[in-house]
């Protein structure tokens, strides 16, 4: 036995869009019969290589374009990246939901995968019928079903209904009870893909403490798919960072999370405008910074971070303010921040102005944020407005990694007073 | 620890249980694989059963209904009305007989031949030999084929019983596990070939009702090979359906045309027919959620 569990060579997966094939059933036949008896096919243009594994036209797209990738036995890797990254897509191959189109994948032990809970459960059969049912699809043996049993029940908090009709159950026992066959599978690889993104807090720190003590206790190896940069941190040893179908980056979980963060420049950070004589007041850049003095708009929920703004005035106003407001992506407008709050009546007087707005932590939900900037005398005339001036990620960490989701627009952590008052006997 | 997997490679020092490649050996139906997922199987046709009969008032006697109002319907229009011959047999186990092996044939193959649209959300999220299914859906067709055997059993000794009629049951009885082969293989070769069409073509799901209910007038289900005119014998019995029904007619009633030349062809076109759709079957298997 050696010590690897994975090793992904070369690996590409090729996607067609559009339509499939030539459009119509006697032309594909035609073309099957010609690659069958070795032909050229009939359809293909002149001069163009049918080589699937090189050709790039535009009906085609590289959902993972040559992966090298070898994972130790009994690491805990986060599989970090934007949507469309590849992700997904690589856990599939993995989980030998489809081929890959070049590449060869080695494993070594069986690998069980979370891809998307509760497959195969059917609404008119019991709990215990569908843990049986979902447990075989997921490859165990029935004796092996049988020997868990009463811990997949326990786990998933259902002794009481086991023999009602699943489609009797709450969308929460339903959840619980699929994570739960999975979670006990006997497998040396777990694949598992924003399976927490379900279910209420308590049952996620629950299935994350499972996966922990997995990894941990019995030494297997897992795979891990989450946007949820403080679970990957607390979870994993180990981060692999794709980026448009390519490994971006390999190394310790930490380097991966600050990888990510930093490579993650899609976010308008910074807007520089070049000065417009036609405004009295303008502003010239504005860019979000975080902690470290990094010019980025991807931030985590635990940190503190700025927004600076260079501001031109050509010709003093006299009641010339300015201010910026963050709007969620629900369309919420969810502060206002202005000079007045702070500085009372700061004068914009003539010559370039910079602020540096210090936002404390946990003020703002984990999302994405557009923010607005602009200069204006109240009710009176706008003389600069940018609508999305910068936008800013704020990316889950920290105190809220275990409830991704908490509801509300706004994340403060209030200081929580406790004094034992002793128990009425 | 399971090390039964087929494909194992040294790789320098390492041993790999499994290898993952674009490409595989098409023949290969990796029995041993199917086996180890044999309790699969198993669920998948117990839930068949509770999924069918939930919340019916009726439940499993519908297994019963089903056939005798076909039987009834058949043994009034084309036995009463168009007057075809029954070989002098009681209509309605003359048709009765005929209908029990052709449903077993007709239900494997309408459900197999959607096997991957039917499926596509599970076989998208996880992996299981994508054989289960259809195999599955054989067995527990099986099930139902013996409920309506029965049915026709009882009707036959309810027949038999009475007399009057010339009904010769015969040693053929012995090769009903060989029908039943034949009708499974063909049946399950045809619809994963249907199958693995239809994730590219979803038109050839319309055509496929049609095409049974035309495959049925061109197999001896509401006629028998006797009665028709000899010039076209020969074309109904190139349908290798055909031999099968006759010979389970001939097995149970003593009627009809029974040839061990014809069964044999019926087979070789089953093993053939199974190998075509095998490769078909491989090739769409480890692809087909791209294209679904």
């Amino acid at each position: 036995m050696g010590n690897l569990a994975i090793k992904i060579e070369d690996v590409s997966k090729l996607y067609e869009l559009g339509t499939i094939g030539t459009g119509t059933l006697s032309r594909d036949l035609q073309r099957w019969w010609a690659n069958v008896t070795g032909k050229e096919d009939p359809f293909m243009k002149i001069g163009q290589e049918n080589d699937r594994t090189r050709r790039s036209d535009t009906n085609f797209m590289w959902a993972l374009k040559d992966i090298d990738l070898t994972i130790q036995k009994g690491d805990v890797v986060g599989v970090i990246g934007r949507n469309g990254a590849g992700k997904s897509t690589l856990l599939k191959l993995l989980s030998k939901v489809t081929a890959p189109t070049t590449g060869k994948i080695f494993i070594d032990g069986r690998i069980a995968s979370l891809l998307e809970v509760g497959t195969g459960f059917h609404p008119e059969m019991t709990g215990k019928e569908n843990i049986y049912m979902n447990g075989a699809i997921l490859g165990m043996r029935k004796k092996e079903i049988r020997r868990k049993f009463d811990e997949i029940v326990q786990f998933a908090g259902v002794e009481a209904y086991i023999n009602t009709p699943v489609k009797r159950y709450s969308s929460g026992m339903y959840v619980r009870l699929a994570f739960s066959v999975a979670a006990h599978l006997e497998s040396e690889i777990l694949i598992v893909d924003e399976v927490l993104a379900v279910g209420d807090a308590e049952f996620q720190s629950k299935c994350l403490g499972r996966m922990e003590s997995v990894s941990k206790n019995e030494g297997r190896t897992i795979l891990f798919v989450s946007h949820n940069m403080g679970a990957i941190r607390n979870l994993c040893s180990r981060g692999v960072v794709l980026n448009n179908g390519r490994i971006h980056s390999t190394g310790t979980v930490t380097e991966s999370i600050a990888e990510y963060m930093r490579g993650n420049l899609s976010e308008r950070a910074v807007v520089t405008r070049p000065s417009d004589p036609s405004k009295d007041l303008e502003f010239l850049d504005i860019r979000v910074v975080n902690k470290s003095g990094e010019v980025t708009g991807n931030i985590l929920s635990g940190d503190s971070f700025e927004l600076q703004a260079t501001v031109n005035v050509r010709r003093y106003r006299e009641n010339a303010t300015l201010s910026f407001r963050f709007t969620n992506q629900d369309g919420i407008p969810v502060l206002t921040t202005a000079l007045d709050d702070y500085l009372g009546q700061y004068r914009l007087t003539q010559g370039e102005h910079s602020f540096r707005i210090k936002i404390d932590p946990n003020v703002l939900m984990p999302g994405k944020y557009e923010v607005l900037a602009a200069i204006f005398e109240t009710k009176v005339q706008m003389f600069d407005l940018l609508e999305q001036a910068v936008s800013i990620n704020i990316e889950n960490y920290g105190t809220l990694y275990r409830d991704s989701d908490r509801k509300g627009v706004v994340a403060p952590v209030f200081p929580w007073l406790v004094s034992e008052t002793g128990i009425n006997k | 620890m399971d090390k039964t997997k087929q494909e194992m490679e040294i790789h320098g020092e390492q041993r790999w249980s499994e290898v993952l490649k674009p490409k595989d050996n098409l023949l290969n139906i990796r029995l041993g694989e199917i086996w180890r997922y044999r309790d699969l199987i198993q669920m998948f046709v117990m839930r068949d059963f509770v999924a069918t009969y939930k919340q019916t008032i009726l439940g499993p006697i519908w297994f019963f209904i089903q056939p005798i109002l076909t039987t009834i319907m058949f043994a009034v229009v084309f036995g009463g009305f168009a007057q075809l011959s029954s070989d002098g047999m009681p209509r309605l186990l003359f048709y009765l007989s005929a209908l029990t092996i052709w449903n077993y044939f007709s239900e494997c193959f309408t459900k197999t031949s959607s096997v991957f649209i039917t499926n596509a959300s599970i076989f998208g999220k996880v992996y299981f030999p994508r054989l289960i299914i259809p195999i599955s859906i054989v067995v527990s067709n099986l099930l139902k084929f013996l409920i309506q055997f029965s049915l026709f059993l009882g009707f036959l000794i309810y027949y038999l019983i009475d007399g009057g009629y010339p009904i010769k049951p015969n040693l053929a009885i012995l090769l009903l596990p060989v029908l039943i082969i034949i009708m499974a293989g063909i049946s399950l070769g045809a619809g994963m070939i249907f199958s693995a069409m239809t994730t590219k073509y979803r038109d050839l799901t319309f055509l496929l009702t049609f095409g049974i209910q035309l495959l049925m007038y061109a197999t001896p289900v509401i006629y028998s090979v006797q009665s028709i005119p000899e010039k076209y014998r020969g074309w109904v019995m190139m349908n290798p359906l055909s031999p099968v029904v006759e010979a389970f007619r001939y097995a149970f009633l003593g009627t009809g045309q029974f040839s061990v030349f014809s069964l044999t062809y019926s087979a070789s076109f089953m093993v053939v027919l199974l190998m075509v759709s095998v490769v078909i079957f491989n090739r769409v298997e480890r692809t087909f959620m791209d294209t679904v």
